[in-house]
């Protein structure tokens, strides 16, 4: 499968996904913000960092970038698109997703390992993980505390677009296990046509024993799966 | 001519930097204190003889598309 993995000025973790993404066996090139074309690809990925410094609002310059546009229309097409820590932050501000990130609840930057309830399988970010696993990742941000209006919060339930929350080594979402203050344990959720996904850990820098856990690496599995499955029916 | 805009944050949404300094203005003594908001304020220099009117509609679009997020925050226009 070939990945693209978006270059923003100041992406930082552009590279560790271009990384994990080869090391699972897939191939993965970056794209520059300025290119308005995203080429033959079959999934994008939205990095994190601190695209254009963060000015204004995380995500808020990057949104209107050339290839947002692309992906946007990738995105409407049906395309996969993962946005990890600011590529989340920039997937609200582009309205890709709902809701918005804001600074977390004890106005500290988190960098430390945390937990994953995996809500549901039904979706192609998530069908691969275990049932049952509780995935042991890194997060690395100051705003990653998710908000969402009464009402948006209602329709992310109704249509079953929370995948991941924080919880405990034991999968217990209890306060003390989240992180940034988010709300109800949000770590990441997906859009109503379930083609879009954000979530603010890093799934990349979990790929290898070597680097602690690999328990990220199911993240990116489903996504193989999911694009497996689109091409054995596209030829059929 | 100039346009300010003003952005704070919505009621819903919680505001831990205005929590913080509330609870360092009563620690200082500060009494009466029932609630601090902490936003932002964007000055924006246009040039001389722009249509008040369009400036103002422009300015607005802006900040609802840019300049704010209208899912966390609100924002008052002024031009003068």
């Amino acid at each position: 499968m070939n990945f693209a993995v978006l270059q923003f000025p100041a992406s930082n973790c552009d590279q560790d996904a271009v990384h994990a993404l080869k090391h699972l066996g897939h191939s993965a090139r970056l794209v520059w913000h300025k290119d308005a074309a995203l080429g033959d690809v079959d999934a994008v990925i939205v990095p994190g960092g601190f695209s254009y410094g963060d000015y204004l609002r995380c995500g808020a310059i990057a949104r209107f970038s050339p290839v947002m546009q692309a992906v946007k229309q990738f995105a409407d097409n049906g395309g996969l698109v993962l946005g990890i820590c600011n590529g989340f932050q920039v997937l609200t501000e582009a309205h890709l997703l709902p809701g918005a990130l804001v600074r977390n609840r004890d106005l500290q930057f988190h960098c430390e390992y945390i937990h994953l309830k995996t809500v549901t399988p039904d979706s192609p970010f998530t069908s691969q993980i275990p049932a049952g696993k509780i995935l042991r990742v890194p997060i690395a941000h100051g705003e990653g505390c998710y908000f969402a209006d009464e009402e948006t919060l209602a329709k992310l339930k109704a249509n079953n677009q929370i995948l991941w929350q924080y919880c405990d080594a034991s999968g217990n979402l209890t306060d003390a296990a989240n992180p940034n203050g988010a709300l109800q344990n949000i770590a990441g959720i997906c859009n109503e046509k379930r083609n879009v996904a954000g979530l603010m850990p890093h799934p990349e820098r979990a790929c290898e024993p070597l680097l602690g856990s690999d328990d990220g690496k199911w993240i990116f599995e489903s996504i193989f799966a999911a694009l497996k499955n689109k091409t054995v029916a596209a030829a059929a | 001519m100039k346009a300010k805009i003003i952005i704070t944050p919505k009621k819903a949404v919680v505001d831990p930097q205005g929590i913080t300094v509330r609870k360092a203005l009563e620690h200082m003594g500060y009494t009466g204190v029932t609630g601090v908001h902490i936003g932002k304020y964007i000055e924006i220099d246009l040039a001389p003889g722009t249509d008040q009117a369009a400036a103002q509609k422009a300015i607005n679009d802006a900040a609802h598309k840019l300049l704010s997020n209208p899912v966390i925050e609100d924002y008052k226009v002024e031009i003068e």
